[in-house]
């Protein structure tokens, strides 16, 4: 029951937050500044995580693909694969559901809980569409560059690492990265991004949003939402997976 | 005028507020007091909209609240003012853009303008200009509780709401803040609601008394009556302090 009692909630939530905004300016000015809140500021995660998974992947390709009969090219191909169709696309968005979402909840969670959200229903704000609608057009505005951040960097570290160990050339490198390159895989990602990012900016604000008690509540609110949404993210990636990878 | 008919409310079958009737009038500084549970905020709350009744009526000067339309109730709530126990001030705005956030929000005044109103508003509470630009977390209990009252009242609302103004605070400056809210109510007129169990604020300033006891008005007067009540709950809260029984 109290399963179905958070959906039927989440989407009565959902409705409040696609309201018309009140002042167009001030929802443009909102979403500029999540913009670099939740995604400007994580950039330099996803360059460092990106580049050491680029690099590890490519030393287990090297590790463990070292055949005569398998061309050297295959490790970079295999590398762009994995980056392209899983790492920088769900790792990347299971990653960032950790640092934008508890940060997510536990923003709101304290305006919740020392009445700055009551402050805004009573001045005649709808809070739910002025504190989240922006920061849920922000990331989805934002994860599509993640992403190709993400897999440029993540083909760079293996390249640095495949190459300074001796493990591959740079020209056996490249032309794996080249080779066989299907652009709708870049497409399907793309759209992943898209439900990831839907999914890590509403659940966070919806457990924030109903948060009940003090900071005890706020982390154990935080937790919930950090789990579900990588419960989530992975449902969607093995049912998006299913529909438009065929 | 507010007035309140008949309100019940219940959390997970508690009922908190049991058939109340009050009348809060205009211009005058309404104090509801009551024991710590005994159902204070509830009725704040419930007379602002921030919880649903579950039965009876809120008739701000003949408008109902309760079976009113979400867009009539925003537009009602523009004539609210609410200052609330810890302040509520936006963190992530200065004292001047928590002010001037509504006036941003709901008027097409220039920046100049606002930015004139907002010192007016500040001077009002007496914040000096170097608090300014200051973050709420920068300044004192006291100050903030200020701020508060001037973002409550930037919109001159008919209105004002004051859910504990006092708690946390030293007795001088309870005594600032309870003056500079009956002054404001007197200047723009408002209709004054405000919580408190600070029997100092009920005799400053309380020219309309309302006793909640488990959830029931229990007694109603003013400051003057309340000393010679002999409504026994209300004796055994006003008197808890040996200095009221002196004073009787």
């Amino acid at each position: 029951m109290d399963f179905f009692f958070h959906v039927g909630r989440y989407f009565l939530f959902l409705g409040r937050v696609f309201s018309k905004p009140e002042r167009k300016k001030i929802f443009f000015r909102n979403i500029f500044q999540e913009i670099g809140t939740l995604g400007v500021n994580s950039v330099g995660l996803v360059i460092i995580m990106s580049i050491f998974m680029g690099a590890i992947i490519t030393l287990q390709m090297v590790y463990n693909l070292t055949n005569p009969f398998l061309p050297v090219f295959l490790i970079g191909l295999g590398n762009r694969e994995l980056l392209i169709l899983e790492f920088s696309s769900t790792i990347l968005s299971l990653l960032l559901a950790g640092k934008i979402g508890s940060n997510i909840t536990s923003e709101i969670g304290s305006m919740r809980v020392t009445e700055q959200i009551d402050s805004l229903e009573i001045m005649g704000i709808n809070s739910a569409e002025y504190l989240i609608f922006p920061k849920i057009i922000a990331i989805l505005f934002i994860f599509p560059f993640l992403y190709i951040l993400s897999v440029f960097f993540g083909l760079v570290g293996g390249l640095v690492v495949g190459t300074s160990f001796g493990a591959i050339s740079p020209t056996d490198y490249i032309n794996g990265l080249q080779h066989a390159f299907i652009p709708y895989h870049f497409s399907f990602s793309i759209i992943k991004m898209l439900f990831y990012g839907f999914l890590i900016a509403t659940i966070p604000s919806y457990y924030g949003y109903y948060v009940k008690g003090g900071a005890f509540d706020i982390g154990k609110a935080s937790m919930s939402a950090v789990v579900n949404t990588d419960i989530l993210i992975l449902v969607f990636d093995l049912v998006l997976t299913q529909l438009l990878f065929k | 005028m507010i007035r309140v008919e008949n309100l019940y409310k219940s959390f997970d079958n508690k009922t908190v507020l049991k058939n109340i009737s009050v009348e809060f009038e205009k211009g005058k500084t309404n104090l509801v007091i009551g024991r710590s549970g005994s159902g204070k905020t509830v009725l704040l709350k419930s007379i602002v909209g921030l919880f649903e009744v579950d039965r009876g009526n809120i008739y701000y000067d003949q408008r109902n609240f309760v079976k009113m339309k979400p867009k009539e109730r925003k537009n009602l709530r523009k004539e609210m003012g609410m200052v609330f126990q810890g302040g509520a001030l936006f963190d992530s705005l200065t004292v001047e853009q928590n002010v001037g956030f509504q006036l941003k929000l709901f008027t097409n005044k220039t920046k100049q303008e606002i930015a004139e109103r907002v010192s007016f508003c500040l001077d009002r509470v007496k914040i000096n200009k170097e608090s300014f630009k200051s973050f709420p977390s920068e300044i004192s209990g006291g100050m903030q509780k200020r701020v508060s009252i001037a973002r409550a009242i930037v919109l001159e609302p008919r209105y004002l709401f004051c859910d504990e103004p006092n708690s946390g605070l030293d007795p001088e400056t309870s005594l600032v803040i309870d003056n500079l809210i009956h002054e404001i109510t007197i200047d723009l007129d408002m209709t004054t609601i405000i919580n408190t169990h600070d029997m100092n604020s009920v005799m400053r300033i309380g020219e309309k008394v309302f006793f909640i006891s488990e959830g029931k008005l229990q007694w109603e007067g003013t400051k003057d009556e309340i000393m010679k009540s002999e409504d026994k709950h209300l004796q055994n809260f006003v008197f808890a302090n040996n200095m009221y029984k002196k004073y009787r």
